[in-house]
């Protein structure tokens, strides 16, 4: 069936902005655009060749003053744009005390995604309506794109490195997930479909589903794979700071910086070690970006999370 | 030259001097490698239009029925390598900027005809890499080469398709080369700098972003050899490489090429409009500082591509910032284009017929570049068809446009024939009209988020790719007229005088088609576009008042 | 003497000269950014991999790098010399010295062939047997053999220029003071030299300075 399109929902916070966005910014280049077209039709007629017209020198005024003139006022116009659409936006919104943080595997080609409670789901994504989503993604080749139109969002999904998506549903329904930058031969087959619920329905969506708290044992017997309590281990000589009760706790950065240490903070630490370094240490943690695959980097995480004081 | 040179019978024209196919492939008459350059590049345009046509084909059903999806991914592939490498960035320069430059600067011939002989035999060499390309079953990356996919992922002939680019690049390289050295070396007694006619200037832009840009591109492409071929580790993230740095090295030359791509149009439309307005082009000077601008500022926006690549929002509002600024030099030259016509005399010559189409049709694709420029709009529209919109406003609408014009405006100078002017008109209304029935609906389908590069979509885009489709058969046939009634016209067409449009400019002051050494009589140079009735000497034209 | 060598669509000799040794700047130019592309390159994974980069450096071979240094150096001043002999009316001595210009240069590859032969004998060529296990080694050393080889077909490239001068200068001598290209081969080979010497330190200095 060919049901034609000629709107699109806007299903999230951020949809707004970038409709409104759009339609100023189409607003203001079709009376450019008009004016330009109106011009040209009315010198195409009153100047045609062989119809008596004046067409006598310029006056002086229409010399270098005009052409100064709108040089400026373009030059103003856009500055203008910039500032009124772009300047304000960009950096990623506050991230909300109820945040649900959800993690996201791009693999040629399917999108996999897992849930705080370990609920896993491919090609789908279901989320609670009006509560503010973080996606944590990566991917595991090559290089993809996490888009949902009636968010009027997309980002990239990187091998080896961590990007994250954060947004707000607005609307309850069943939504369009494309795969947006080119990753070979089924890249258009790399869709899926967003479900946004009301939270109860959500809530019963997820206690449905069977749950992976399994992560966390996978996760503890990479750690030992991997010798991670050669340096972390609370007895180990090496000066690595100790894992315990540190998620969710916030850390001091030699940059003088202090970060949220979340899962994204996790994970980058054990990617790319380097990015961030803790207060007090040296940056001698080796990268783990090449042994540990992402569902390695889950385990490991996961596992982290579980260090809480008491626990274990 | 003497007087003598009166009295003597005047010498063979460059296309009787010499019928040997040796005379051809070893001249070193730069109008003669200008045809070289034009027959070639026209033989590519058509190989990448067959396989777009077939993408058009396919994409009439929203199911993948026509092509399965690696054969869809090479024909996207090759046609914006071959469209982009192998035609729009030789199209104008290699053959009127060839053919043009010595003649409207009054010299013999380019600074080192040698050397522009040879970068047509690279042209031809990187050319023959891609054919080679598809017989061993084609590239399927995108014309951007994106890594990991490129290097680490993609099985197909992508060391051949990277090494044709490669050499290709070294020819654009030479020619700007010349180029340049030409524009300073060779300007006959009295042609100032500020006498040049704006197309020189706009060969002359055009060659400082060609060398200044390409040997990037060059060395991206040995990476990109050396990683796939040698397997040493440079952008592989899996051992150790960024992800991002092969998109900032590809998009540092990327960005600056579409301007090689649209700044001879913009020489172009200069010309004609000037001439069939018969008016001095107005503002003269700014549109020369305008040129240079877009060149220039054009090296510090590559960034706008990678809005969503994962580099930082600061980034992002810098590279929004610069991707304005570059469009207010443009604006500017748009203005003085319009400018131009008030008070003129215009006569709706084909010529004028296509540049009226770059106008409109390259501030559409512009403006919409502000949009792209706008992070999050672009955001949501980047990768979508808007994108694949507005660039072939800018490089199908606006620079093809101008290179019909362009064509049709010098090729009694070039051929010595004229062309059938009713048809010549037709043509070029029937590509104005299935230009945009293929090309406007993909703006809406974009901003409704239809992703680019996909073989199966949606069923609710299908009205748009199904008009899309229409538009292209239009187009296709559009396209093909001027084959046919210009090669009539070549053979059977009128002679055309020294000058049929009372045109100025040197180019216009020798025979049609001009001897080998470019002029008999040495040019005599006024001020640049002395068309106005009033001011100055007129070279014909009505002077109703 | 002149019009031998005045080719169209030159009039004047000197005016052919300019064109020449000013098409030769450009040329120039674009080729420095050919290279600017790799040294963008290289300082990003050498921010990325600081300890990586020092590790890796102190493995080339510091000894072939200085002589060939050395030897690149050389050659820039015969072949500079070489011009003023040229433009004064010294031929022969032109003509020695851009063989010994030559010799120089090939002796130059050869110095590096051994250098590459030794690198492939100590594992330094970026693959499964490569001998670094630290992050960035292994990055180092492809630019490593990508900027040394490409520097390599440039001096190849040189050679050949100068080659064509000795030879078509083999008849008379005299044929190099009136001749454009002389300066321009000249130029284009200081080129390569400089870019060696930029080559130098990014490659055997790193990791031997001080903070290593
Ligand atoms: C000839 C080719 C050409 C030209 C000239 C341009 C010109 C411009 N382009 Fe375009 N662009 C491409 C070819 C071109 N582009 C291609 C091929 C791609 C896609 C590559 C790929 O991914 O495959 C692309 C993609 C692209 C993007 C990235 C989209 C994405 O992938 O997410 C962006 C983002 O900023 C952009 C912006 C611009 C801007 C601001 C201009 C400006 O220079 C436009 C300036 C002109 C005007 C503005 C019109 C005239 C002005 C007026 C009428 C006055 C009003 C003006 C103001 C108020 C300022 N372009
Ligand atoms: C630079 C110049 C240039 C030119 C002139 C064109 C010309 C055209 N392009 Fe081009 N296009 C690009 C540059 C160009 N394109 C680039 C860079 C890309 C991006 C590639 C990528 O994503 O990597 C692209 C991508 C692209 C896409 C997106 C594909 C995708 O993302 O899946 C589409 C879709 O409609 C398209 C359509 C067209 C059409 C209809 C024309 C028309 O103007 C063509 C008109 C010609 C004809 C309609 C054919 C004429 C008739 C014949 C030759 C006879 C036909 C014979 C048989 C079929 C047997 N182009
Ligand atoms: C060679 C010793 C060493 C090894 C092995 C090591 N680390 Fe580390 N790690 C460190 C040091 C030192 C720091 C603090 C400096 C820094 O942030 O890099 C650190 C920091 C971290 C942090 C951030 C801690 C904080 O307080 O912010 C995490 C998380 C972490 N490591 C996890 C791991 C995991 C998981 C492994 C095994 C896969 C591992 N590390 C292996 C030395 C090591
Ligand atoms: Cu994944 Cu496209
Ligand atoms: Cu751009």
């Amino acid at each position: 069936m060919t049901g034609l399109r000629t709107t699109l929902t806007e299903a999230s916070v951020n949809a707004r902005t970038v409709d409104i966005a759009f339609l100023s910014v189409f607003a203001i280049s079709a009376i450019i655009f008009l004016v330009l077209f109106v011009l040209l039709i009315i010198f195409a007629v009153r100047y045609r060749r062989g119809r008596p017209a004046n067409r006598g020198p310029l006056p002086k005024l229409m010399r270098r003053e005009i052409e100064i003139g709108w040089t400026t006022a373009t030059t103003f116009l856009a500055i203008f744009i910039f500032w009124w659409f772009v300047a304000g936006y960009g950096l990623p919104p506050k991230a909300a005390p109820n945040q649900l943080e959800i993690h996201v595997v791009a693999k040629q080609w399917m999108w996999k995604t897992q849930h705080p409670e370990g609920a896993r789901e491919i090609n789908a994504l279901h989320i609670p309506v009006g509560r503010q989503v973080r996606l944590v993604m990566t991917s595991q080749d090559v290089i993809h794109s996490f888009y949902v139109p009636a968010f009027r969002l997309k980002q990239d999904v990187l091998p080896v490195r961590i990007t994250e998506l954060i947004f707000t549903p607005t609307e309850i329904g069943r939504f369009h997930l494309f795969c947006a930058e080119y990753c070979g031969t089924q890249h258009s087959h790399m869709t899926g479909a967003i479900v946004v619920m009301t939270p109860p329905d959500y809530a019963s969506w997820i206690h449905a589903q069977p749950h992976g708290d399994t992560q966390d044992r996978e996760g503890e017997a990479l750690y030992d794979q991997f010798g991670c309590g050669a340096c972390h281990a609370p007895q180990s000589q090496v000066h690595a700071p100790k894992l315990f009760g540190l998620y969710g706790s916030s850390v001091t950065l030699t940059s003088g910086k202090s970060v949220r240490a979340d899962d994204a903070y996790i994970k980058n630490s054990i990617l790319r070690p380097r990015d961030q370094i803790v207060a007090g240490y040296a940056p001698i943690m080796p990268s783990y970006g090449a042994l540990a695959n992402p569902r390695a980097v889950e385990a490991l995480t996961a596992y982290i999370k579980s260090l809480r004081e008491g626990a274990s | 030259m003497t007087e003598a040179a009166y009295l003597q019978p005047p010498p063979p024209d460059y296309l009787h001097d010499g019928h040997t196919l040796g005379s051809w492939l070893f001249t070193t008459d730069h109008k003669r490698i200008a045809i070289l350059f034009a027959l070639s590049i026209t033989f590519f345009f058509f190989i990448g239009a067959v396989a777009i046509s077939i993408v058009r084909l396919e994409l009439v059903t929203p199911a993948g029925d026509l092509v399965g999806d690696d054969t869809y991914n090479k024909l996207f592939t090759i046609h914006g390598i071959v469209m982009v490498w192998f035609f729009l960035i030789p199209s104008i320069p290699a053959t009127f900027g060839n053919f043009l430059l010595p003649l409207m600067i009054g010299a013999r011939d380019l600074a080192f005809p040698r050397i522009n002989l040879l970068s047509w035999y690279l042209y031809v060499g990187g050319a023959a890499f891609t054919v080679l390309t598809l017989l061993i079953g084609g590239v399927d990356t995108g014309w951007t080469f994106y890594t990991p996919y490129s290097t680490m992922f993609s099985n197909t002939a992508v060391l051949t398709a990277a090494m044709g680019v490669f050499v290709v690049g070294f020819s654009s390289v030479l020619t700007g080369v010349n180029f340049i050295a030409t524009t300073h070396t060779l300007r006959t007694r009295g042609m100032t700098w500020f006498r040049l006619p704006l197309f020189v200037w706009s060969m002359y832009a055009t060659s400082i972003v060609m060398v200044l840009a390409t040997p990037v591109l060059a060395m991206t492409l040995v990476l990109i050899v050396a990683e796939r071929w040698l397997g040493l580790p440079i952008f592989d993230p899996s051992r150790g490489g960024d992800p991002l740095l092969f998109q900032h090295l590809f998009w540092f030359y990327s960005h600056p090429a579409v301007y090689i791509m649209v700044l001879p149009a913009m020489g172009v439309a200069s010309e004609i409009i000037a001439c069939f307005a018969r008016r001095r082009l107005f503002g003269y000077s700014f549109m020369v500082y305008a040129l240079v601008a877009i060149a220039v500022i054009g090296f510090f926006v590559w960034g706008h591509h990678m809005f969503v690549s994962g580099q930082s929002p600061y980034a992002n509002i810098v590279f929004s910032f610069l991707s304005f600024m570059v469009a207010v030099p443009s604006a500017i030259k748009v203005f003085n284009w319009t400018a131009t016509l008030y008070r003129g005399s215009i006569a709706f010559d084909a010529p004028m017929l296509y540049a009226f189409g770059f106008l409109g049709l390259f501030t559409i694709g512009g403006l919409t570049g502000l949009f792209l420029a706008t992070v999050p709009i672009d955001i949501h529209v980047t990768d979508t068809y808007f994108v694949v919109a507005h660039f072939h406003y800018i490089m199908v609408g606006g620079s093809v446009s101008a290179f019909f014009g362009a064509l049709h405006f010098w090729w009694p100078k070039i051929t010595g024939k004229l062309y059938p002017e009713l048809w010549a008109r037709a043509a070029a209304i029937a590509m104005f009209i299935g230009f945009n029935l293929t090309f406007f609906p993909q703006f809406v389908m974009g901003y409704l988020g239809m992703p680019r590069r996909y073989h199966i979509y949606p069923p609710e885009f299908q009205v748009y790719h199904v008009l899309s489709t229409a538009g292209a058969a239009v187009l296709g046939v559009a396209y093909f007229m001027p084959l046919f009634y210009l090669i009539w016209s070549f053979r059977h067409g009128g002679r055309a005088s020294a000058n049929p449009w009372q045109a100025q400019g040197l180019e216009w002051q020798t025979p049609s088609p001009p001897p080998h050494e470019n002029f008999i009589v040495p040019p005599v140079v006024s001020e640049p576009y002395d068309y106005h009735p009033q001011e100055g000497p007129t070279a014909g034209g009505e002077t109703s008042a | 003497m002149s019009d031998t060598f005045l080719k169209p669509p030159f009039e004047t000799l000197e005016r052919q000269h300019q064109a020449v040794s000013f098409g030769m700047w450009v040329f120039l130019v674009s080729e420095v950014l050919l290279f600017a592309g790799l040294f963008a390159g290289y300082s990003v994974y050498r921010n990325l991999y600081p300890e990586g980069f020092l590790v890796a450096g102190r493995q080339t071979d510091i000894v072939y790098g200085t002589v060939n240094t050395a030897i690149l150096m050389t050659s820039s001043l015969t072949i500079a010399v070489a011009g003023r002999a040229a433009r004064a009316h010294f031929g022969r001595t032109a003509r020695r010295l851009l063989i010994a210009t030559m010799t120089l240069g090939l002796t130059f590859l050869i110095l590096k062939g051994f250098e590459y032969r030794e690198d492939i004998a100590k594992h330094l060529l970026p693959g499964p047997s490569f001998a670094l296990a630290q992050p960035g080694a292994e990055i180092f050393f492809s630019y490593y053999w990508v900027m040394t080889g490409i520097h390599a077909t440039h001096v190849t490239g040189g050679l050949i220029a100068v080659g064509r001068l000795v030879i078509a200068s083999r008849r008379d001598a005299t044929w190099l003071s009136g001749s454009a290209s002389e300066d321009a081969t000249a130029l284009y080979w200081h080129l390569v030299d400089v870019i060696w010497i930029v080559l130098y330190p990014l490659l055997y200095l790193t990791g031997r300075t001080g903070h290593g």
